[in-house]
C-alpha cells in the first residue's frame, strides 16, 4: 500500500494523500477530470473500474468521494473532490466519458445531494420524481411530508433531459436534450410486468421488433435506506441489509458487521467467522437456485421453478432452524452471530451436500442442454470484458464476460484466503455464459461448505460488545462479494452512536443500467432473456 | 348460518367475531330464497377460485413465489392461477413496500381490477410502512390508497400466514351478497366525475 501512495504522490504532487488501508487523495475540482484520465490511462496505475461515487454533505461544503479499483493490481483508492460554487448550485466535472457507469452514479448523487455534473449527458433525477422538493440526503433536508405528499395522480414525466456545460465566460449553461427522437416509437415495459423481476420500468424505443434504445426508469421501490440509517444506531442499521437484496441477506449482514468491527477494533472468534462464511455460501446456493428457477420460468420453462425451489426450501429449513426466520434472518450481529448453531446443523448441511450434485445434474439435463434453451441463450446479449469493467458489472454476470472480479479473491476477507475454491470465469459473455457461471458457482459454494462442515471450531459465537456502540471519528470503505456482485460500503463516523453517512454501493444498479447497452439492436423478446440473465434485484437497485 | 371450511374446523380460526358480524349483517339485510340460494352457489364457486394478480414489489413477493411452489402449493386451494393482467385477477396481494412513485401505478392497477375485487395487505410494509415508516419516500400503509380486506402481518409473513390470510378472504367471500351487493356496477357518470382529465370534457 505504501507503494501506491508513493506512486500517487509522485504523479500528483499538488494532491494530499491520507489513510492507511485505502488511501484517499484530495484533488481540487478544476483538476479532477485530468487527474481521473491519468488514473485510468497511466500504465502503472490503470484504475479502470469505478467502484462507486459517494456523495457527501459535510455541512459547510458538498463533495464526492470516488472509489477506484485497478483490475490488474487489485488496489482500491479513494479520490475526494469538493464541489465548487454555492450550496444552491454546486458543480463538479463529470467523468462519464471515462467510466460508463459514472453516468448513473452521477445521476444518483445529483438526486440525493443536488450536485450538478458538468458534461454529463443525462443529468436527471434517478429515483425521485422531477417535481420532488429538496435533496433528501443533504443534512438540512426538510422532511415535512406536506412538501412532498403521497399522490395518487400520475407522476409528471418529460421526454427531455438536461446537459449542463460551462460556457467560455465561466457561466453554467443548461441545455435540454431529447431522450428519444421525436419519430421514435416508445413502448413501456413495466413497472408491473411479470418478467422485469419486480417494479422496474424500461422505456423501450423500438423499430419493428428491434430495440433501438432503452431508458431504464427506476425508483419504484426506492425506500431511502441510506437516509434512514443516519437516524439509527449502529446495531439498528443492520436489519436493512436483509431487505435490500433479500437473497444476499447473510452476505450483506456479514459485510456491514465486518465493517463495524473493523472500525471499532473488535476481534471476533473463529467459530463466528466460520459460521458466517457457511451461511454466506448457503445463501449463495439458495440465491442461484432461485435465479435458475425464475429465469427458466421467464423463458417459458415453468417446471424448473419447482425443481430449484426444492433445494432452496431445504436450505431455508437449515437457516430457519438456526436463525428462526425464512428470509429476513438478522443473524449476524456486531461481535459474531445472534445465537449458536442448531444442534443438527451439521447433519442438515451434509444432507444438502449429498443431494446437491444429483439436483444440478437434473437441472442440466432438463434445461442447459435443451435445444430451445440453447437457441434462446447462446450468443444473445453479448457483453465484452472491457464493457463489463467500464459499466461496473461484477458478480457472476461480470465473470461470465471474462473479468475475474470475485471480491472473495481480490479483496480477501474473513476466512476466505484459507479456503480452497475456484473462481468461475468464462469468456463467452453471453446469456448462456451468465447462466452457466451461476450453475458452476453452486458447485464451488458446495466445495467450501464441504471443507467447513466438519471443521467448525469450538468457542464463543459472539464476543461482548458495548450495548451503545460508539465508533471513532473517521471513514472506512470496504468491498465484499454478495450473491450478485461486489457490495461496497462506505462509512463515515463523527464519533457518535449513529453513522454520519452510510453509503451502500450495490451491484444491481449498474447491472440494470447496462441493459440499454447490451440490448441495442437485439430483438424485443431477447430483452427478457438478457434482463433475466443479469439477475438484478429491484430493491437492491433502488435501496 | 355458519361459514364452514372443508379443511379446518370452525373453532380453529382465531378471529371468528368479524365473520359472525358479517353473517349477522347478511341476515339482517334479508333476501328471498331463490336469490339467497343463487348467492350461495355463486359464492361457493368464487370463494374456491380466487385468482391473484402477480404483483410484488419486494421481499414478500419471494415468499409468494414459495407459496406457488410444490411445498406450500396454493393450487390446493384454487389460487394458483396468478394473472399478470389486473383485468383477469380477483384480488391483489400487495406484497412489499409501496413508495411515492409506485402509488399512482398501484392505484391504477387497483382501478383496473374487475369488480368484485379484493386487496390483501401482506407484510408490515403494506400495512403501515413497516421498518421504512420514517422514510421520506414510503407510503405509510396502503389503507390510505385503496380499501383493504385482509391484513397479514409479518416481515415477510411466512407462507403459512399467507395461506391463512387468503383463506380468511375466501371466508369473507362466502358471506357476501353477490346480487346487488359486491357485484355493483359503477355508474359511468360517477366514475368520470371521480377521475377528471385535464382539458377533456366528458
Amino acid at each position: 500500500m505504501a507503494n501506491i501512495t508513493e506512486k500517487l504522490s509522485k504523479l500528483f504532487p499538488q494532491a494530499t494523500i491520507e489513510g492507511e488501508n485505502t488511501p484517499v487523495m484530495t484533488v481540487p475540482a478544476a483538476q479532477w477530470h485530468d487527474v481521473a484520465r491519468t488514473l485510468r490511462d497511466n500504465v502503472e496505475l490503470k484504475f479502470d473500474y469505478l467502484v462507486t461515487i459517494v456523495g457527501m454533505d459535510w455541512t459547510e461544503n458538498l463533495g464526492c468521494i470516488y472509489y477506484l479499483m485497478s483490475t490488474d493490481a487489485d488496489i482500491i483508492i479513494g479520490v475526494k473532490v469538493l464541489a465548487e460554487g454555492e450550496r444552491s448550485m454546486p458543480v463538479l466535472p463529470s467523468v462519464a466519458d471515462l467510466w460508463n457507469v459514472a453516468v448513473t452514479y452521477e445521476r444518483e448523487v445529483y438526486d440525493f445531494f443536488g450536485i450538478v455534473f458538468l458534461n454529463n449527458p443525462d443529468m436527471r433525477r434517478l429515483f425521485l420524481n422531477i417535481d420532488w422538493k429538496g435533496f433528501p440526503l443533504r443534512k438540512d433536508y426538510d422532511e415535512d411530508p406536506a412538501l412532498n405528499p403521497v399522490s395518487t395522480e400520475s407522476e409528471r414525466q418529460t421526454d427531455f433531459t438536461d446537459v449542463y456545460t460551462r460556457s467560455d465566460d465561466g457561466k453554467i449553461v443548461k441545455t435540454p436534450r431529447r431522450i428519444f427522437e421525436k419519430e421514435e416509437f416508445v413502448v413501456n415495459i413495466g413497472p408491473q410486468h411479470p418478467a422485469t423481476h419486480g417494479v422496474l420500468r424500461f422505456r423501450t424505443a423500438v423499430d419493428g421488433e428491434t430495440i433501438k434504445k432503452i431508458d431504464v426508469y427506476c425508483g419504484y421501490i426506492h425506500r431511502g435506506i441510506e437516509k434512514l440509517c443516519e437516524t439509527l444506531t449502529y446495531p439498528q442499521t443492520l436489519h436493512f441489509m436483509d431487505r435490500m437484496d433479500y437473497f444476499s441477506a447473510q452476505n450483506y449482514h456479514h459485510a456491514l458487521c465486518m465493517l463495524y468491527e473493523k472500525a471499532a477494533g473488535i476481534e471476533i472468534s473463529r467459530r463466528a467467522q466460520v459460521i458466517r462464511v457457511m451461511m454466506d455460501e448457503l445463501s449463495r446456493i439458495a440465491s442461484h437456485c432461485l435465479f435458475i428457477g425464475t429465469y427458466c420460468m421467464d423463458l417459458g420453462a415453468t417446471t424448473m421453478l419447482f425443481y430449484t425451489l426444492r433445494v432452496r426450501e431445504q436450505i431455508l429449513d437449515i437457516m430457519e432452524k438456526t436463525c428462526g426466520a425464512r428470509m429476513t434472518f438478522n443473524y449476524d450481529c456486531i461481535g459474531g452471530v445472534m445465537q449458536d448453531l442448531a444442534p443438527d446443523f451439521q447433519d442438515d448441511v451434509k444432507a444438502l451436500l449429498k443431494v446437491l450434485p444429483a439436483n444440478l445434474k437434473e437441472y442440466n439435463d432438463i434445461f442447459t442442454g435443451n435445444v430451445i434453451a440453447r437457441n434462446r441463450l447462446e450468443g444473445v446479449g453479448h457483453l465484452t470484458r472491457e464493457d463489463a469493467i467500464s459499466y461496473g458489472i461484477t458478480g457472476p454476470s461480470g465473470r461470465a464476460s471474462g473479468w475475474a472480479c470475485d471480491m472473495r479473491k481480490l479483496q480477501p476477507y474473513s476466512i476466505y484466503p484459507e479456503l480452497d475454491f475456484e473462481e468461475v470465469v468464462m469468456t463467452e459473455g453471453d446469456s448462456m455464459a451468465r447462466f452457466k457461471c451461476r450453475m458452476k458457482e453452486i458447485e464451488e459454494s458446495a466445495k467450501i461448505l464441504e471443507q467447513l462442515v466438519d471443521n467448525i471450531p469450538d468457542g464463543e459465537y459472539c464476543v461482548k460488545v458495548p450495548k451503545m456502540l460508539k465508533l471513532p471519528a473517521g471513514s472506512w470503505f470496504q468491498v465484499t462479494e454478495g450473491c450478485r456482485g461486489a457490495f461496497g460500503i462506505y462509512l463515515e463516523s463523527d464519533g457518535s452512536t449513529k453513522p454520519y453517512r452510510l453509503k451502500l454501493a450495490t451491484p444491481c444498479l449498474p447491472q440494470a443500467c447496462v441493459v440499454d447497452h447490451i440490448t441495442r439492436g437485439q430483438k424485443i423478446a431477447d430483452l427478457i432473456t438478457i434482463g433475466g440473465s443479469l439477475d438484478y434485484i429491484v430493491p437492491d437497485i433502488d435501496r | 348460518m355458519e361459514v364452514t371450511t372443508k379443511s379446518m374446523p370452525y373453532e380453529a380460526w382465531k378471529d371468528n367475531e368479524y365473520i359472525e358480524k358479517l353473517v349477522k349483517e347478511l341476515q339482517e339485510s334479508g333476501t328471498n330464497v331463490v336469490v339467497g340460494s343463487l348467492d350461495k352457489l355463486i359464492n361457493w364457486g368464487r370463494s374456491n377460485s380466487i385468482w391473484p394478480l402477480t404483483f410484488a414489489t419486494s421481499c414478500c413477493g419471494i415468499e409468494f413465489v414459495s407459496l406457488g411452489a410444490a411445498r406450500f402449493d396454493m393450487a390446493r386451494f384454487g389460487w394458483e392461477v396468478a394473472r399478470s393482467s389486473p383485468r383477469q385477477a380477483d384480488f391483489m396481494m400487495v406484497a412489499g413496500t409501496i413508495v411515492h412513485r409506485m402509488v399512482p401505478v398501484f392505484r391504477r392497477l387497483y382501478d383496473q381490477l374487475a369488480e368484485p375485487k379484493y386487496v390483501i395487505a401482506c407484510g408490515s410494509c403494506a400495512i403501515s410502512g413497516g421498518p421504512f415508516r420514517k422514510s421520506y419516500h414510503v407510503a405509510k400503509g396502503i389503507e390510505d390508497i385503496v380499501p383493504v380486506d385482509v391484513f397479514v402481518p409479518g416481515c415477510p409473513p411466512r407462507p403459512e400466514a399467507m395461506i391463512y390470510g387468503i383463506m380468511q378472504l375466501s371466508r369473507k367471500i362466502k358471506v357476501e351478497k353477490f346480487f346487488g351487493g359486491v357485484n355493483r356496477q359503477e355508474k359511468q357518470k360517477e366514475f368520470l366525475a371521480a377521475h377528471p382529465i385535464e382539458g377533456v370534457e366528458d
